[in-house]
């Protein structure tokens, strides 16, 4: 081969790759197709209402002055969660070294990269003015280092996002050209992302505790709690995702490694329950003005309790699932209780955050003042549009992760050497 | 959803009556309409700018740098770009100030509580002063109203307590008598009261306006610098650089700055032309604003509109640096406290009482 041909043929193959792999990616029965087309369904009413809200301002979603947060930032909250929990699937895989577990470590990363993106649209969504982002961006704009905790936040939610999709394309690449990876460019990369994973959750719960004008957030037990959330939220996920993999794919999991993510659930709830239940202890029992956001939310104040019934179905939904998960009979259901359980945890902390976290803590304000968010339906669809691109981003890089792994997407050229995955 | 509308849904501390937030935004829009003359009820401030200025205006803007890093050509252009749409859009010449701060002041506030009758003029001198959007109306000052008294110690309850003498039987020792209760009422306050008249009999009043913090947690929260401080230790704000992450309101123990979540509506006729570039020019939707201590008429050695407006002298202002100054006279002279020092931001805005 000549040198010409031979670099022609280098930058062909990335190209060769995208394109089998996505062209495998898009391929799949009328299940598929079926999921697909009702995520779509939000795309197109989102792009309507994101025009609205890009046009009109922040005043078509429930956000006041008073409730400074929306929904955006609450689901931002909970896509951190789940982006740091991804390294769950990558620890036991590569610290531990557990075979169960070697192949899934990609999709682990691939739902880490996912909710990365997810929950950065969330912030531009959430940002007054998101054409002006580049003002955070180095060499161009002014970062407030090191004071601005957003500014942190910004920079680790950026560099996990790099790591990850450096590490997925890179594992796929190679694995669809038939070449040995390079562990000593793999491996620290992954051990990076290992650390990285917990540090956006960390920099995430301080940006939270940062303000000590909002006394609610104002606690050390905040990255503890967000830490055991993750655990349990992320874990439930996996669980899902798994679970559908094996049915539907040729990609074989082990129920040893669903085994280890329901247990990693369940103690993770357990620890939940014990941050709230210290939380609550430190607020209720001296009962300062510190614990009126809480008492708000347990009692409701003035007949303002719209958040009551939340607080109280959230609490009970965490702690019922530990106990459930407790008996190995329900962790071993595979097909039916344990899904079903992992839903309810997946989605009990999917909405604490807009109604526990994020909505109450901000009454009374610095001054005072009692108030309830009512999201709108603007807010909301923009929300599920975020969503649904989201979850469309996860089903292709997983459908095209799953087929490079089990063999059936691979450059024509390459020899086959070690027999294939299948 | 309309600013009226989301007051609505809001209930205050103490509040008996739901709708005095939305009394509130429209009494005073009323009040100044009825001042600037009947052809103002019409007009919604129309856009007469010409696309071609907007666009070539817009992407000037988009592009600029922090107002601080930029040469002084670049804020010529940076101003000359705003006198220009302002001047279209409003349909009145305008200008935009760049008066520097003035050498050797660091400006302070103080406020007699004593004094002040709720009348919230200073309210209105300020939205007048600064060009808040009237729709959805924006305020930098609320006036809190605080019941005067204490009306929950009461003599059936000089021996009631916790625990409670017959739950798990009665050893005649109570650790509190009226301590399940809240003591008094202090720090219950609401800011959309609606009297007939001010002051009201039973009522203390107390106006809170961004306190000019020394350590401003809401300048330490920014992530791109857009609120600072200026070297006359008043926090400001770079319109233009703000991206609307409202991390610093999150951050104001005070409350004291407010969001544009809408489209500003600001009508021709209520504009104030004469505007600083930090300070009252109009602003845009997306981005932060708050009190500056009205900065177009500070840094011309003038006080901020609300020292004016007041009609009982309960508002000083002065150079904190010059021990002749009216607002270092009342720190020396007067009973002078601060509102919510255990957050340590070190405010520049005193309260005192004679
Ligand atoms: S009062 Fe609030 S807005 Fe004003 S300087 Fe202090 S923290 Fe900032
Ligand atoms: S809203 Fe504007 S001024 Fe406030 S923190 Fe964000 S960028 Fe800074």
């Amino acid at each position: 081969m000549t040198m010409k041909k031979q670099i022609a043929s280098a930058s062909e193959k990335p190209i060769a790759f995208a394109r089998d792999f996505f062209s495998y990616a898009i391929k799949g029965g009328n299940l598929y197709y079926g999921w697909l087309l009702f995520l779509s369904f939000f795309v197109l009413v989102g792009l309507y209402t994101a025009f609205v809200q890009m046009t009109t301002g922040l005043i078509v979603t429930g956000a006041t002055d008073q409730i400074v947060w929306e929904l955006f930032i609450s689901n931002f909250i909970f896509t951190a969660h789940i982006a740091a929990a991804a390294v769950l699937v990558v620890i036991p895989a590569y610290i531990y070294k557990r075979k169960d577990m070697k192949d899934l470590a990609v999709l682990g990363e691939i739902i880490a990269l996912t909710f990365v993106t997810i929950g950065l649209n969330f912030i531009m969504f959430h940002m007054g003015r998101p054409e002006r982002s580049w003002h955070t961006f180095p060499g161009l704009g002014i970062f407030n280092f090191p004071n601005s905790m957003l500014t942190y936040d910004i920079i680790v939610l950026n560099v996990y996002l790099g790591i990850n999709a450096l590490a997925v394309s890179y594992l796929l690449y190679m694995r669809y050209i038939g070449k040995p990876m390079n562990t000593k460019l793999y491996t620290p990369l992954i051990y990076v992302a290992v650390a990285w994973g917990p540090l956006i959750h960390i920099v995430t719960a301080f940006i939270l505790s940062s303000n000590a004008a909002i006394s609610m957030w104002h606690t050390a037990v905040l990255p503890f709690a967000f830490l055991s959330m993750a655990g349990a939220s992320g874990s439930a996920l996996i669980i899902i995702f798994f679970l559908l993999i094996r049915k539907f794919s040729k990609m074989d999991i082990a129920d040893s490694v669903i085994d280890f993510f329901s247990q990693v659930m369940a103690w993770s709830l357990g620890i939940i329950i014990l941050v709230f239940a210290a939380e609550f202890f430190n607020e209720l029992y001296p009962a300062t003005h510190h614990a009126a956001s809480l008492e708000y939310m347990m009692h409701g104040h003035h007949g303002l309790d719209a958040y009551v019934p939340w607080f109280w179905a959230t609490m009970a939904l965490i702690v019922i699932p530990f106990f459930l998960l407790l008996n190995s009979k329900i962790r071993k259901s595979y097909n039916s209780l344990l899904p079903a359980v992992s839903f309810v945890v997946f989605m009990i902390i999917l909405i604490e955050k807009p109604a526990v976290l994020v909505f109450p803590a901000f009454s009374p304000t610095p001054l005072g003042e009692y108030a309830v968010y009512h999201p709108t339906a603007i807010e909301i669809f923009n929300v599920l549009f975020i969503w649904a691109v989201g979850f469309i981003t996860l089903t292709l890089l997983t459908k095209g992760a799953i087929g490079v792994l089990t063999g059936e997407v691979r450059d024509s050229n390459t020899v086959e050497t070690s027999g294939g995955a299948k | 959803m309309s600013e009226d509308k989301r007051k609505s849904e809001m209930v205050k501390e103490q509040d008996d009556g739901k709708e005095q937030g939305n009394g509130k935004v429209k009494e005073s829009r009323r009040d100044f309409l009825k001042k600037m003359g009947v052809a103002a009820a019409a007009t919604v401030a129309a856009p007469a700018i010409t696309s071609t200025t907007a666009e070539a205006v817009s992407l000037g803007e988009t592009f600029q740098t922090h107002f601080e890093l930029m040469s002084d050509a670049q804020k010529e252009k940076a101003i000359a770009r705003l006198e220009k749409r302002y001047t279209e859009q409003f349909g009145k010449q305008t200008t935009v100030a760049n008066t520097p701060a003035p050498d050797g002041v660091l400006f302070g506030y103080a406020l007699n509580i004593a004094k002040c009758i709720g009348c919230r003029r200073c309210v209105e001198a300020c939205v007048k002063e600064n060009n808040q959007s009237r729709d959805p109306a924006i305020q930098w000052i609320r006036v809190l109203r605080m019941e005067r008294g204490n009306d929950t110690f009461e003599l059936e309850n000089l021996h009631k307590g916790s625990p409670d003498s017959n739950s798990l039987g009665d050893y005649g020792i109570q650790s509190g008598g009226h301590a399940d209760k809240h003591v008094g009422l202090s720090g219950a306050a609401e800011h959309y009261y609606e009297p007939e008249q001010v002051p009201e009999d039973n009522a203390i009043y107390f106006p809170v306006q961004c306190h000019q913090c020394e350590d401003p947690p809401c300048v330490k929260a920014c992530p791109v610098r857009a609120t600072f401080r200026d070297p006359n230790g008043i926090v400001v704000i770079d319109y233009n650089w703000c991206i609307g992450c409202r991390m610093c309101q999150l951050a104001c123990p005070y409350w004291a700055r407010r969001f544009n979540w809408g489209e500003p509506e600001l009508p021709n006729e209520d504009m104030n032309p004469k505007t600083h570039y930090l300070g009252n020019r109009p602003r845009m939707r997306g981005v932060m604003e708050k009190c500056t201590f009205c900065l177009q008429r500070v840094r011309e050695g003038r006080y901020p509109a609300c020292v004016e407006a007041c009609p009982v002298g309960a508002r000083k202002f002065g150079n904190l640096l010059d021990p002749e100054s009216e607002v270092r006279k009342v720190l020396a002279t007067k009973k002078v406290f601060r509102f919510k020092e255990a957050f340590n931001t070190d405010p520049k805005f005193f309260y005192y009482m004679d």
